[in-house]
């Protein structure tokens, strides 16, 4: 246990009992940029949910551990794990049209949380927030955070969500999809910013993604997920060189990319799937017993 | 040549700049498009978001009429025609459209959602159409009493793609009709794709902004940026050899999963 963040053998359930995640281990190391990758469904975002403290209504974590910054989250009661959560971790969500609220100006949706929560004064927090945006390259900030959200593009809102993320230092971002709903060339700009972002500041980075192209830009480690259980932790380099599992050497073959066009002919095989389910079956009575 | 586009121009009307009193200014979309599309091609049409694509998807079927300039469909000018002469015309060119959750009504079953057209166009034999549709899309039959909601991503999409073949039509244009969908129901939508165009003698226009779904498909591709054409190649030379720096900019900017990718 060397990381920052490092969760234990977590599951989440619904109340019917069916379970989204089945012990499912990671670390990330400060410092370190910690790709979750998996298809719809298997349980990528719960598991920044669980860290953050945010699942959805009736669904509950039923066993673990969740160990930021030296804590286990789980030991305390839910006030004083808000405070740590708030104090110490931030996120970037996926869609920049949704997460700012559109009938507040930008400047108070970077620094409420400042004032609010972290006490700082207003104009500490204006001050901060300006040098937040220029930092992700926002021209004219003084004008934007005067602003509303429908006066700006995709790309500037998704700039000021990670300015915003950033602004109380937080030692752990978790990155929730940030560039799904953003164009090629967009996407590319966010991301070398997201990753500029995080060597400047240090910042352990939990990033969620479908895309495996992404993940070799930006992470330093990764874990595959199928079903709500991790198939696979392992080094970037060395997952795209020899992927251990059969999953998760089908999903990169499965990746399109337009160098090789075949690959989108590619799907995972019934073979696969199956023996995933035999494996998670099996998981899940060892786990009863 | 099934179409002909030439020089179209398209503008709306910019609600968020307008005056409380006056016009509001007009948004040009289309800035002088032409190409054609001979029988049997599959056209791809690339661009960011903004660049028009669905815009010149829905001017190419008439779901909106453009401002200026010329659509032919099969050596027929359409760009201005009234509904009236549309309507006998439209079992000839279909649509497939993005997300399959809201092209697909939900208080309707498959069969009746995939009959909808076929009773428009005032055809007989809609049952066996319908399962005929059905096979065609690799669903089985009892898929027409169930509602869209019970269906999975890959599901729902099959069953836009049915909608659209029942009319056994001479066009059809997808438009981003795999960007919702995860890569291995993506692949298995495509190949499906694949198969009906060549079986069916299609011709096929396939809007995306993603370069290796077109390139897997596409025999030749346009290049729109900002309502322009900024180039129109075979596919094979635009992946070699693009020439629009925008065209470059945009196959640079693909993240591959590769980590020894340059991506400066």
């Amino acid at each position: 246990m060397n990381g920052y963040l490092t969760v234990k053998n977590l599951s989440v359930s619904l109340p019917n009992g069916v379970r989204i995640l089945r012990n499912v281990s990671l670390d990330v190391a400060a410092g370190q940029v910690h790709g979750l990758v998996g298809e719809s469904g298997a349980g990528k975002s719960m598991i920044g949910k669980a860290v953050l403290g945010t699942l959805p209504h009736k669904i509950e974590i039923t066993g673990g551990e969740i160990w930021m910054d030296g804590v286990d989250l789980l030991k305390l009661t839910p006030k004083e794990r808000r405070k740590k959560i708030g104090a110490i971790a931030a996120l970037i969500p996926q869609d920049p049209l949704t997460a700012l609220n559109p009938s507040k100006r930008i400047g108070p949706q970077i620094t409420s949380r400042l004032v609010e929560i972290l006490g700082w004064s207003q104009q500490n927090a204006t001050a901060r927030a300006i040098e937040l945006l220029e930092q992700v390259h926002i021209p004219d900030p003084a004008r934007v955070m005067r602003s509303y959200p429908h006066e700006l593009s995709g790309g500037m809102r998704q700039r000021i969500l990670i300015a915003s993320a950033f602004a109380a230092e937080p030692k752990l971002i978790i990155a929730d999809e940030p560039t799904t709903a953003l164009d090629v060339t967009v996407q590319k700009q966010i991301l070398k910013l997201i990753a500029h972002m995080q060597a400047r500041h240090g910042t352990a980075l939990l990033f969620v993604t479908h895309d495996l192209g992404v993940v070799s830009k930006v992470c330093d480690t990764l874990s595959v997920l199928y079903a709500g259980k991790i198939i696979e932790n392992a080094n970037m380099r060395r997952f795209f060189t020899r992927p251990i599992h059969p999953y998760s050497r089908a999903l990169l073959a499965a990746t399109p990319t337009y160098t090789n066009p075949d690959s989108l002919l590619t799907s995972v095989s019934d073979e696969i799937v199956e023996g995933l389910a035999n494996e998670i079956h099996y998981h899940d009575i060892r786990n009863t017993l | 040549m099934i179409y002909r586009v030439k020089d179209l121009r398209l503008s709306f009307a910019d609600m968020a700049r307008k005056p409380l009193v006056g016009r509001a200014p007009r948004i040009e979309v289309l800035k002088g498009i032409s190409f054609d599309i001979p029988k049997g091609a599959v056209l791809g049409i690339v661009g960011g978001s903004g660049s028009g694509k669905s815009t010149l998807g829905r001017a190419m079927l008439r779901l909106i009429e453009p401002d200026t300039g010329k659509i032919e469909f099969d050596g027929v000018d359409i760009t201005h025609a009234p509904e009236a002469t549309l309507r006998p015309m439209r079992h000839r060119f279909q649509m497939i459209f993005q997300d399959p959750m809201s092209s697909l009504n939900p208080r309707q079953r498959v069969g009746t959602i995939i009959a909808s057209p076929l009773r428009l166009q005032g055809l007989d034999g809609i049952g066996a159409r319908v399962d005929e549709a059905l096979d065609m899309v690799g669903l089985p039959r009892s898929f027409a009493k169930r509602y869209p909601h019970e269906l999975s991503g890959g599901q729902r999409q099959r069953v836009g793609i049915a909608r659209a073949i029942a009319l056994r039509p001479d066009f059809i244009l997808a438009d981003e009709i795999v960007s919702g969908l995860d890569v291995s129901s993506q692949a298995q939508v495509l190949s499906l794709l694949d198969e009906l165009v060549r079986e069916l003698g299609l011709t096929l226009a396939f809007i995306s902004h993603d370069l290796s779904v077109i390139r897997r498909l596409c025999s030749d591709i346009i290049v729109l940026h900002h309502g322009e054409i900024v180039e129109t190649a075979p596919t094979a030379q635009l992946f070699n050899a693009p020439q629009a720096a925008y065209t470059r900019e945009l196959l640079d900017a693909i993240p591959l999963p590769d980590p020894d990718q340059a991506w400066a």
